[in-house]
């Protein structure tokens, strides 16, 4: 198969043809996370990184996580499987069917139900071979199998499974990684900038096993900075800005001008792809600790009143989506 | 100016050639982009053009003349993973100015902050570190920049922010750039013109 990424044609949100029903899988309200460190000598400094997330996640559904580079991307899946560190505090609920997830409960479930692609192929075990590690991921079922299975729909030789991490190209350990999570049968797979590295026509084949794997019933968090990409499969997008999730669309609104998207930050990112207008905006993105008191983007924003300087954006629901910004309509 | 590379050729001590016979030519105030299949050689190609590696075959020249192995190199890179590009060791202002002390003007046209000079190079993300990266290789000897993968870490609105200033400083400066990118929307963007890998 020979397509480069922008050609890539993966099946388009078949989700409503299965008619999978709209359970919401998981429900995020009002996540904050903030991290304490030393600010010189003794003096402790709590310092948000993200504040208040909203999101939900149905089966059958693959939302994407789009946005600046350090807007807390990350941390949000960290925080949705539990695996920040020591010094980080979470406040707000996150819901797993309906259920609380705890410290405890969530890790009860995580690698069954919950299974996390991590940003970084260094998370292999660099002293085991990659196929044992794979297996290890599979339950209910014959490990090797599945394991051969997932290699072979990746594309992945059959001798990789003997091979050690430093063995493996950058794009070749994205696809083990891949291969763990999906062998795992969890419902929710969480993935952290799965494809930079990848081949574009291996690229297509991932892609593919994510809108497979949505349309079987389970549900993706797809958190990438490859917009092109992430619209190709994604139902809906969820922009992020300086910790925060500035607004939620179905992919069909990122299209022409972004005249349907709702806050500037989301058009200002659609504008400036090198196939659309490549237009840059001034400024970069507050840091942590450095926000301003009122709406993060105000500082960078061609519709910025005084109004926008003094209070921080609700949450509104706006033409089947969700924005923080109080220009919208 | 012109910058050529005539039939290079390139190997490690295995022996087993990365690529042969490539040829190619960047003009001062021209952008090239060049693209191919990951693993193919491109960075390598890049390494060999901006003094890094030396060719096992053919040459690299400006205006035919060989390029001089002590000084500034008048082409210089930018790589795909700035955090590897960066002395951990150093806090940012040494490693900002250890070519040439860069003015307050491109600073701010790349969105390098002053504070960020006094960290460590941990501290920062990778698209503020190629921002230091850009504003130490754009020195007043530099006459070519190769651009590998620079901003594929970035998010759209960062990605065109940078590029707007590095071609505004390459053009100020009639500098020729070579942009090496998997993206072909980004080169159809960029360039002049767009060679494809001919190195096999």
């Amino acid at each position: 198969m020979k397509c480069s990424r922008a050609e890539t044609t993966v099946p388009q949100r078949s989700k409503q043809k299965r008619g999978w029903p709209f359970v919401a899988l998981l429900e995020v309200q009002n996540l904050t996370v903030s991290f304490l460190r030393y600010a010189g000598g003794f003096r402790r400094q709590t310092v948000r990184v993200i504040e208040g997330i909203d999101l939900s996640i149905d089966q059958g559904e693959i939302l994407a996580v789009i946005g600046a580079s350090g807007a807390g991307k990350s941390l949000l899946a960290h925080a949705l499987i539990g695996i920040l560190p020591d010094n980080a505090k979470v406040s707000g609920t996150i819901r797993y069917l309906g259920e609380t997830l705890d410290a405890a409960k969530l890790a009860a479930i995580r690698g069954k139900e919950i299974a996390f692609v991590p940003q970084s192929v260094a998370c292999l075990d660099p002293l085991m071979r990659v196929g044992t590690q794979v297996r290890w991921a599979v339950r209910g079922k014959d490990p090797i199998e599945e394991q051969r299975h997932a290699f072979r729909r990746y594309r992945l030789a059959e001798n990789v499974e003997r091979m050690y991490p430093y063995q493996l190209s950058g794009g070749m350990a994205r696809r083990v990684l891949l291969s763990t999570a999906t062998v795992s049968g969890a419902r929710l797979i969480v993935a952290d900038e799965p494809t930079p590295g990848v081949h574009p026509d291996d690229l297509n084949e991932v892609l593919c096993r994510m809108r497979e794997l949505a349309d079987e019933g389970c549900a993706v968090l797809l958190i990438t900075h490859d917009l092109e990409s992430a619209l190709s499969i994604a139902d809906r997008v969820a922009v992020f800005y300086a910790g925060t999730v500035v607004e939620t669309a179905p992919s069909a609104d990122f299209s022409g001008d972004g005249e349907r998207l709702r806050h500037p930050y989301s058009r200002a990112l659609w504008r400036a792809l090198p196939q659309n207008d490549f237009a840059p905006i001034a400024g970069t993105q507050p840091e942590p600790g450095e926000l301003p008191a009122g709406c993060p983007f105000a500082p960078r924003c061609p519709l910025a009143t005084s109004a926008c300087e003094n209070e921080r954006p609700e949450l509104r629901a706006v033409r089947g989506g969700t924005v923080r910004c109080i220009h919208a309509s | 100016m012109l910058l050529e590379g005539r039939e290079l050729g390139f190997y490690y001590d295995r022996g087993i050639w990365i690529f042969r016979g490539v040829n190619l030519a960047v003009h001062s105030g021209e952008i090239v982009g060049l693209t191919g299949p990951s693993g193919c050689g491109k960075t390598t190609l890049a390494r060999v053009l901006a003094g890094y590696d030396r060719p096992v075959e053919g040459n690299v020249t400006i205006d035919g003349r060989a390029i001089p192995e002590s000084g500034h190199h008048p082409v210089q890179m930018l790589f795909q993973h700035p955090e590897r590009a960066v002395n951990p060791r150093w806090r940012l202002r040494r490693t900002l100015t250890e070519g040439w002390k860069p003015d307050g003007e491109l600073l701010e046209s790349l969105g390098v902050r002053k504070k960020w000079l006094d960290r460590w190079p941990n501290e920062l993300s990778a698209g503020e570190l190629q921002r230091i990266c850009i504003a130490r290789a754009l020195g007043p000897e530099t006459r070519f920049l190769i651009a590998d993968e620079m901003t594929a870490m970035l998010d759209a609105v960062a990605q065109a922010q940078i590029w707007h200033a590095v071609l505004d400083a390459a053009w100020k400066r009639k500098l020729g750039l070579l942009v090496i990118s998997h993206d072909r929307h980004l080169l159809r963007r960029l360039c002049d013109r767009v060679q494809p890998w001919d190195g096999f």
